[in-house]
């Protein structure tokens, strides 16, 4: 048996000249870790012996999965030529809605703020969401616990949920929105229903509700007043009804079934069918349901997008897309494959604050690192808005908590983070040569990997091969 | 008072529930030859009643805020969902999740409703003259349902904060839910609301009162906020 001294062995868990108490030597059989049994499983295991229940978390899924980081442009050169970079025109407005709504959408940008609620979020977040969406000229949207006046107030464009717990839910409401969208399924949860925990459902949460304070909220997954795509379509033409037909209605998926559900959601009566992927974040769900449901976002988008074609309506249905998406590369990737718009959830809170070491106020940068390593972690890792303990007041109704988050200085994140993306997005449209985002195509993509090319159905990078293309 | 007719026959839904919409408080009108037409009546606003002369389908006077509906018929799925005040009478049966979510006033089903009945109240009263199908009163959050005949199986299942009255056979509990006692309250409560629904077949002191025993509403793995 080899002996290996303490230098040889990185030492898990220690940074860089962290290693200077040289840990026991220890033979080489001794660190061989189980493929099957790795340190995370181990545990995983040993959590649940020890508390008897599935771990619940916030955030999006954590493993590595198929990326549009797996996609390139193929940026224009001799066959193709570039718009000018800086001073040409690209066009990002854009319009969803046009089916049946008298009142389509009109949005500045492409990208949008996906469904977050008030309960899982604070009303300052939702504020700082609402004005810094509404001044890059774009919608945000309600969440599982109605609409707040804080939100109706901040976003010019708000579109309303109607999700399966109803809570909160109401006619007036309903006619106060922009539009509305009936959530079936998110891609962090497809199939599950939302979750509040007890230490989130304050009094003010719990009257927004219809619920007693402090008890541990689990939403139904299943509509209560309808089942399955034929009671949908009745479903949409009363929300139609008690709205007079103004108000363009989205259907929200979360991705697993997608060619079947999209055109479902189109037989509907959808005006704009959202795809919401795997990696798509939430307030709280169980870890198991995060990392092991849905489809990645990157087949997602591909999948959708060939739905609509299949039954003709790709110009007059929307796609929008979300789960993942980060920046202006990613919403420039999701609109070659198809969709009219992104959506995002936790990147805008990233922008906010979130897992950042520092909070802002008065001018002064306050370190709350120590509140992290309350919750167990660490800025940069935090997932932990199931807990209401948020240490920058972005995920929290404590109300010491939210004071830690100006909803001025927020928006103004968000404008400047939404403001960087869409420059992104410009950026290369105008080099693929188009004059607006939406004539992005899939022919500007390569694939860099097999299971990317795959997915998203363009060729390998090198290569003409699409993998189950004839 | 205004008094108008509309032929479903001759009308879209649109055209009925627009004309319906338009009425000035305090007008009455007929809907004749529904023949199933689904969302008649819904999203009304106005202090109006409505009369359907005949069976209807889905979510007949859902998303109401005041008006009072009445269906001379059967009706399918979800009548009166999300109420938010104003009543919803159904003469015949109801097909399944009457009363779905409604917020507050009425539903009132003369004869039979099928499952689900309740599901997920919020504040709404569900009064049903004859028997409930299974999971009547699923998590149903708040208000209260009385049954004046038999209920199915998983009554009250997940329930919540609704009260649910039941004067016939229980043919089983959902999950959380418990029979309790019945107090002085809870006689008059009956009283009151077999009054408003005018089951004369009720009789207050001898019917079942349904809550929730509260023990699903927190998870008991709850340590140092880690589940
Ligand atoms: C804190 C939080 C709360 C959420 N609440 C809801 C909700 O109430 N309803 C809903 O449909 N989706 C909800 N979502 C999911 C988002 O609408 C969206 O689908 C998802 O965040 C997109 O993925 P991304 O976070 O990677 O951008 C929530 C997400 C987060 C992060
Ligand atoms: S910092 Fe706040 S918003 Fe971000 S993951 Fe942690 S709890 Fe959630």
């Amino acid at each position: 048996m080899t002996e290996l001294s303490s230098e040889a062995l990185p030492t898990p868990g220690l940074r860089n000249g962290a290693a200077r108490h040289p840990a026991p030597a220890l033979p080489m059989d001794a660190r061989r870790a189980s493929h099957s049994y790795p340190p995370e499983a181990i545990a995983q295991i040993q959590r649940m012996a020890e508390e008897g229940h599935y771990e619940i978390r916030g955030w999006g899924a954590k493993r590595k999965l198929p990326t549009f980081d797996d996609l390139v442009f193929l940026t224009a050169s001799v066959s193709r030529y570039p718009l000018e970079g800086y001073r040409e025109k690209c066009e990002t407005r854009t319009v969803l809605g046009t089916r049946h709504a008298t009142k389509p959408i009109e949005l500045d940008i492409p990208i949008t703020i996906a469904g977050m609620s008030f309960g899982a979020l604070s009303a300052a977040a939702k504020t700082a969401l609402g004005r810094g969406a509404t001044a890059v000229g774009t919608s945000t949207t309600t969440g599982d616990g109605g609409m707040s006046e804080e939100e109706r107030a901040a976003s010019h464009l708000l579109v309303y949920q109607c999700l399966p717990s109803r809570y909160g839910f109401n006619p007036a409401d309903l006619r106060r929105a922009d539009a509305i969208e009936v959530v079936i399924g998110q891609g962090a949860k497809p199939g599950g229903g939302g979750m509040l925990l007890g230490q989130k459902v304050s009094r003010r949460v719990a009257d927004m509700r219809t619920l007693p304070p402090g008890i541990d909220q689990r939403s139904a997954s299943r509509h209560p007043d309808w089942v399955g795509p034929d009671d949908l379509r009745i479903k949409i033409e009363e929300l139609r009804e008690a709205t007079s037909w103004e108000k363009p209605i989205y259907v929200k998926l979360g991705a697993t079934r997608v060619v079947n559900d999209v055109k479902l959601a189109v037989a509907a009566g959808a005006d704009v069918v959202v795809v919401d992927g795997m990696q798509g974040g939430t307030g709280a769900t169980q870890d198991v349901f995060i990392e092991h449901a849905g489809i990645p976002t990157l087949a997602a988008v591909r999948q959708a997008a060939q739905a609509l074609r299949e039954i003709g309506v790709e110009d007059e249905v929307q796609l929008v897309v979300s789960g993942g998406i980060r920046t202006g590369a990613d919403a420039a990737k999701a609109i070659a494959l198809g969709a009219t718009a992104v959506s995002m959830g936790v990147a805008p809170l990233i922008a906010l604050g979130c897992n950042s070491r520092t909070y802002l106020r008065g001018g002064v940068e306050h370190d709350v690192t120590a509140d992290y390593h309350a919750l167990g972690t660490e800025p940069g890792y935090c997932h932990h808005m199931h807990t209401g303990r948020c240490p920058v007041g972005i995920a929290t109704q404590d109300p010491e908590l939210e004071s830690r988050l100006d909803p001025d200085v927020g928006a103004q994140r968000v404008v400047n983070y939404l403001k960087s993306v869409t420059m992104e997005l410009t950026t290369l449209a105008r080099a693929c040569g188009k004059s607006d985002v939406h004539n992005l195509e899939p022919e500007d993509l390569a694939a860099l990997t097999i299971e990317a090319a795959a997915m998203a159905g363009v060729p390998l990078a090198g290569t003409s091969w699409i993998p189950g293309s004839p | 008072m205004d008094q108008v007719t509309l032929n479903c026959a001759e009308l879209t839904t649109r055209e009925v529930n627009a004309a319906l919409a338009a009425l000035p408080d305090g007008s009455r009108a007929r809907i004749l030859e529904p023949w199933g037409r689904h969302n008649l009546a819904v999203g009304l606003v106005n202090r109006i009643t409505v009369e359907i002369e005949g069976n209807a389908g889905y979510f007949i006077g859902g998303l109401g805020d005041g008006p009072d509906v009445v269906v001379d018929g059967f009706v399918g799925w979800s009548a009166g969902e999300n109420l938010m005040s104003g009543t919803v009478r159904v003469r015949g049966n109801a097909s399944e999740c009457t009363g779905a979510s409604a917020h507050g006033g009425a539903v009132i089903v003369e004869g039979d409703a099928s499952s689900r009945a309740g599901i997920s109240l919020k504040g709404g009263t569900v009064l049903v003259g004859g028997d409930v199908g299974h999971m009547s009163g699923f998590m149903a959050q708040a208000g209260v349902m009385l049954v004046g005949g038999d209920a199915g199986h998983a009554l009250g299942d997940s329930l919540y904060e609704t009260v649910i009255y039941v004067a016939g056979s229980i043919a089983s509990l959902g999950s959380d839910a418990r029979a309790e006692d019945l107090t002085d309250d809870d006689v008059l409560t009956v009283k009151q609301l077999a009054a408003l629904a005018g089951f004369d077949h009720i009789d207050p002191e001898n019917v079942t009162r349904v809550a929730s025993a509260r023990q699903l509403y927190n998870f008991d793995a709850l340590k140092d906020q880690r589940y």
